[in-house]
């Protein structure tokens, strides 16, 4: 019964959805205040039918209802309830659920927090966004049901993909969804201000908070799926260049172009046409990814179980959307006025730059994932594009998006010159060529590739001291403020900025020196055996049999000795998932700031030792530190105060002297 | 006009990729086809599964167009081409040699027994370095062969009626003329 | 003497089985080998799985495949011979940085080509920008954006 009214729900929402875009869009654009009015409740109602709808299947997978076909391919009885729930959106259907879920909680969202915004331009954004859940919602509706019965229904559940049984995976897919969807708001606000041909600075203010907090979540969802392959594949990998990783990561590079150009629309004026045709890509990159993912035109480790019939129905649906919304840009965005004027030595240009190296960066990922099928639909052969493509192409042109990250922050709007910036400049530039060329000797061997890492990474951090650092004198020289009442009177949306800036450099000292020290030792070890990485001594002391609620296994106890001292115990995991006969290396990983130690148990041999990999991987947790520290960044600026209290007079003048 | 053709660009560069999606839709992205096509089939001498002290080589089949089926025990999908290849057998006079992949022979012996034995010969390759040379990755494999030794076509997978009747028969035919 | 290595063996015991501890040998007995033939397999796609390297996958044909770099590179051969050798069986597909050639090109040069159309387009708006006379056209929309958020 459950599921039916789920589906049911469902079915209600796609109602409600379509009477929502037919109701707001024909009323804004003929000016019916009558049917304007019924966008806002109809966002809460959809929003709350899908709840409800998302409620119904979470309570199947709870229950164990294996009557229904989603529950019984995704779950088992044996299966503890956090990832029976995390089961609910573990297959494709349940996925799509989750995303629609989050689509009309963004749509709910707007309704909520866009009093500004005056009534038409609100029915426009909604109208959108209802255009775009519709095709969603009909999507799942024709093709996949994840209420289908199953008849008769069967004993138990074939269990959820024990590489998904992991709390990582838990919240990996929300975090992504609410990032993918979260585009989808400033992609409405980009049309309705096409639309209405109010293309003016206001649109840019109004969507900036929407887009910075997507691209929040975006980053942190893709930072846990690294993190999760990190530790669940048992060789320490985090990134891969597989398809469906780059189907979320042109989204961020495009996502985080748009924010810097929507920066520069709302504070001068320009890049209007660019940052309008910068959110319809970084949306359709969205619904890009989601296509790539569920058609199966690509192989790749993560893809659901896919299917041409939807494969189909996705590109009809995106070739709508994004070409309807290419075909509404080339006939309105001619008409844009230019904004403010500006030379070529000044933020603008900057910012211009670090836009254009993004998006470049973005149509490279996307140029090499898509060759493979180019080559292929014109027949001459079939190619493999991997990471030594990847990361010989995207390196050279980020490199020099990472040094206009020190330059942008501190150069001036309109007009910046060179002798100025350099002198503000000279000392964070002269450091950081010093300490990367020493810094490497401090850990060993030196290498140009670690030593260029690292002068990317301390010229951004040091680049942004000098930034605050000048922010704060000019503030209690020319205001007469004490310093920590400078520090407390610059905006949030300011240290926003700083910590992402800082965050990106993290990221890198991360990358680098993973790259450039991680040692791995493969080993046979009997018990009692010991193997050194570093200044670590590993020994083997016992092994035992372990009986998880859904795997039997195989535990290894570990000492981890430094100087013939005990300092702990890590307790590395082979299992194997009953139900469906598939074998897991759960590593045991010690994490620390400086270094992870990372033990994974291999095979066993016929001798009765085991295969066992040990890494140390130097500073890897940087990584993610510094993409939760981008994400804190976006965060921090979407709490500015000047988002909370739009009304405060002193405002709008802080807004463009000094919070950017 | 020049001004705004500019604003069509990205339009124009969506449509292009969304018609190679849509021709992606249709293609199949594991299906590898094989190199060796048009090639003179690599070397080998193996011995024969009946009897481990002869050698065959496939240059003992010069001058004869002949298919060579890479199958196993262990193997789901040969179970299903099986009969295909038993048919296709009974129904030509081409030669069908076996090879046996990666398998222990004992099973080799039982499975034939037990589900009919096509081939002319079955040769033996316990370790896979010669499937490796004919780039075997997914068993079942079928190779055609013409009288100069050259690899005409093949197939990686269960073998169909279709394939036989729509590639097989009709290259077969033009070769022999 | 007996009794000698007996009393040897209870001191052992005593001392605990962590005095045995010794060193585990490595997987590999030649590790300069085992480098090279990661460094080798990184770039190797394994052809029956999902989309791994044959590094990455324990699947028979990626272990098979190790084991044939294993054995050329112990034949002298060197990485290009390798390379070749796997083309020649599989096609350019096994290659996850895929050659420089004919069908190639706009993925080698793609990036750099785009590179530099999108910075020329850049640099022309930027020149035409800064001679840009209706800048108080934008000022007047900032005033308005402002306005806008007051209420």
């Amino acid at each position: 019964m459950i599921p039916e009214v789920g589906h049911f729900a469902v079915i209600l929402a796609l109602c409600v959805a379509l009477a929502q875009a037919f109701f707001s869009l024909v009323g804004a654009t003929r000016g019916y205040v009558n049917w304007m009015a019924v966008s806002r409740p109809a966002a809460y109602l959809l929003f709350f039918l899908t709840t409800f709808g998302f409620c119904c299947l979470v309570i199947s997978f709870l229950t164990n209802d294996f009557s229904v076909l989603n529950v019984a391919s995704n779950s088992n009885s044996q299966l503890p309830w956090p990832y029976r729930l995390a089961a609910s959106w573990g297959s494709h259907e349940g996925s799509l659920l989750l995303w629609v879920l989050m689509l009309s909680g963004w749509m709910a969202a707007v309704a909520r927090f866009s009093k500004g915004v005056p009534n038409d331009m609100l029915s426009l954004i909604l109208g959108v966004m209802a255009l775009v859940a519709i095709g969603f919602y009909s999507f799942l509706l024709l093709t996949s049901n994840p209420f289908d019965r199953l008849l008769p229904p069967a004993m138990d559940g074939r269990d959820l993909n024990p590489l998904l049984q992991d709390p990582g995976m838990v919240i990996h897919p929300p975090m992504l969804y609410m990032g993918y969807v979260g585009f989808s708001v400033v992609f409405a606000f980009a049309i309705a201000a096409l639309i209405s041909g109010r293309l003016d600075t206001t649109w840019a203010r109004w969507s900036r908070p929407w887009t910075t907090i997507a691209w929040a979540f975006l980053t942190i969802g893709i930072a846990l799926g690294s993190w999760w392959a990190y530790y669940e594949l048992g060789w320490g990998g985090w990134w891969f260049w597989d398809p469906v990783e780059n189907a979320s990561f042109m989204p961020w590079l495009c996502g985080t172009a748009l924010m810097h150009s929507l920066l520069v629309t709302e504070k001068r004026g320009s890049f209007k046409v660019w940052t309008v045709l910068l959110a319809i890509i970084t949306f359709s990159l969205s619904l890009l990814g989601t296509f790539l993912v569920r058609s199966g035109v690509l192989t790749s480790v993560h893809a659901f179980a896919t299917d041409p019939e939807r494969g189909v129905f996705i590109l009809g649906f995106l070739v709508f959307v994004v070409g309807a919304s290419l075909v509404l840009f080339a006939w309105r965005a001619p008409k844009v006025g230019l904004g403010g004027r500006f030379d070529l030595v000044s933020r603008e240009s900057a910012l211009l730059a670090n836009n254009v190296l993004l998006v470049v960066a973005a149509a490279s990922v996307l140029l090499g994932t898509l060759y493979p099928l180019f080559l292929d639909a014109l027949g001459l052969g079939k190619i493999s594009v991997g990471p030594p493509y990847f990361d010989a192409v995207f390196i050279p042109i980020m490199a020099p998006a990472m040094f206009l990250m020190g330059i942008g922050p501190i150069s001036r709007w309109k007009k910046s010159s060179v002798p100025d910036l350099a002198l503000k400049l000279k000392w964070a530039f002269v450091v950081s060529i010093v300490s990367s060329l020493l810094l490497p000797f401090t850990m060993g061997t030196w290498s140009l590739l670690v030593s260029f890492g690292l002068l990317m990474a301390v010229w951004i951090a040091l680049a942004g001291i000098v930034n605050l650092w000048t922010r704060l004198k000019q503030m209690s020289r020319g205001e007469g403020r004490t310093f920590w009442n400078s520090v407390a009177s610059l905006p949030n949306s300011y240290y926003g900025m700083l910590c992402a800036h800082w965050g990106v450099a993290v990221f890198i000292v991360g990358v680098t020196l993973v790259n450039g020290y991680e040692v791995e030792k493969d080993v046979k070890m009997s018990l009692g055996n010991t193997v050194t990485i570093g200044n670590y001594t590993i020994r083997l002391d016992a092994l035992k049999d372990l009986e998880g609620p859904n795997y039997t296994g195989v535990e290894g106890s570990m000492a981890i000795l430094v100087d013939g001292k005990e300092v702990d115990r890590m307790f590395p995991q082979k299992r194997l998932y009953t139900v469906q006969q598939m074998a897991m290396t759960e590593a045991a990983i010690d994490t620390g700031f400086t270094r992870d130690l990372y033990i994974s148990l291999g095979e066993p041999l016929s001798d009765g030792s085991w295969v066992v990999r040990v890494y140390l991987k130097p500073y890897v947790d940087w990584i993610w530190g510094g993409a939760f520290l981008m994400a804190l960044g976006g965060i921090l600026a979407v709490s500015d105060r000047r988002y909370r209290k739009a009304s405060q007079p002193e405002n709008g003048t802080e807004g463009v002297t000094a919070s950017s | 006009m020049m001004a705004s053709a500019r604003f069509l660009i990205p339009l124009g560069i969506f449509i292009a990729v969304a018609a190679f999606l849509f021709k992606g839709l249709s293609l199949d992205p594991k299906e590898v086809p094989s190199p060796l096509i048009g090639k003179a089939a690599p070397e080998f001498s193996l011995p024969l599964l009946n009897d481990f002290e002869a050698p065959f080589a496939n240059g003992d089949m010069t001058g004869e167009v002949w298919l060579l089926n890479v199958f196993a025990s262990w193997c789901g999908p040969c179970l299903d081409e099986h009969p295909i290849i038993v048919n296709f057998a009974r129904s030509t006079a081409v030669p069908v040699v076996g090879f046996n992949y990666k398998d222990r022979p004992r099973a080799a012996k039982q499975w034939l027994n037990r589900h009919g034995d096509p081939y002319t010969q079955v040769v033996v390759d316990l370790n896979g370095r010669i499937g490796l040379d004919y780039g075997v990755y997914g068993v079942p494999e079928t190779f055609l062969i013409d009288q100069q030794g050259i690899i005409r076509y093949k197939k990686i997978g269960p073998l169909t009626q279709m394939d036989v009747s729509q590639d097989i028969i009709p290259l077969i035919e033009e070769l022999s003329q | 003497m007996i009794t000698k290595t007996k009393i040897i063996g209870l001191m052992l015991f005593f001392l605990g089985p962590w005095s045995f501890a010794e060193e585990a040998p490595l997987l590999a007995k030649d590790p300069v080998l085992e480098a090279r033939v990661k460094a080798i397999s990184l770039e190797l796609r394994c052809l029956v799985c999902q989309n791994q390297t044959i590094a990455d996958s324990n699947a028979g044909l990626a272990v098979d495949l190790k084991n044939q770099v294993r054995d050329m590179l112990r034949e002298g051969m060197n990485e290009t011979q390798i390379k070749d050798f796997m083309v020649e069986r599989y096609g350019d597909f096994v290659l996850y940085d895929p050659p420089i050639k004919g069908t190639t090109m706009v993925l080698w040069a793609g990036p750099l080509l785009m590179l530099f159309i999108a910075f020329w387009f850049s640099v022309r708006f930027v020149r035409r920008r800064s001679r840009n006379p209706d800048a108080y056209k934008s000022a007047e929309d900032i005033d308005r954006a402002r306005a806008l958020l007051k209420d």
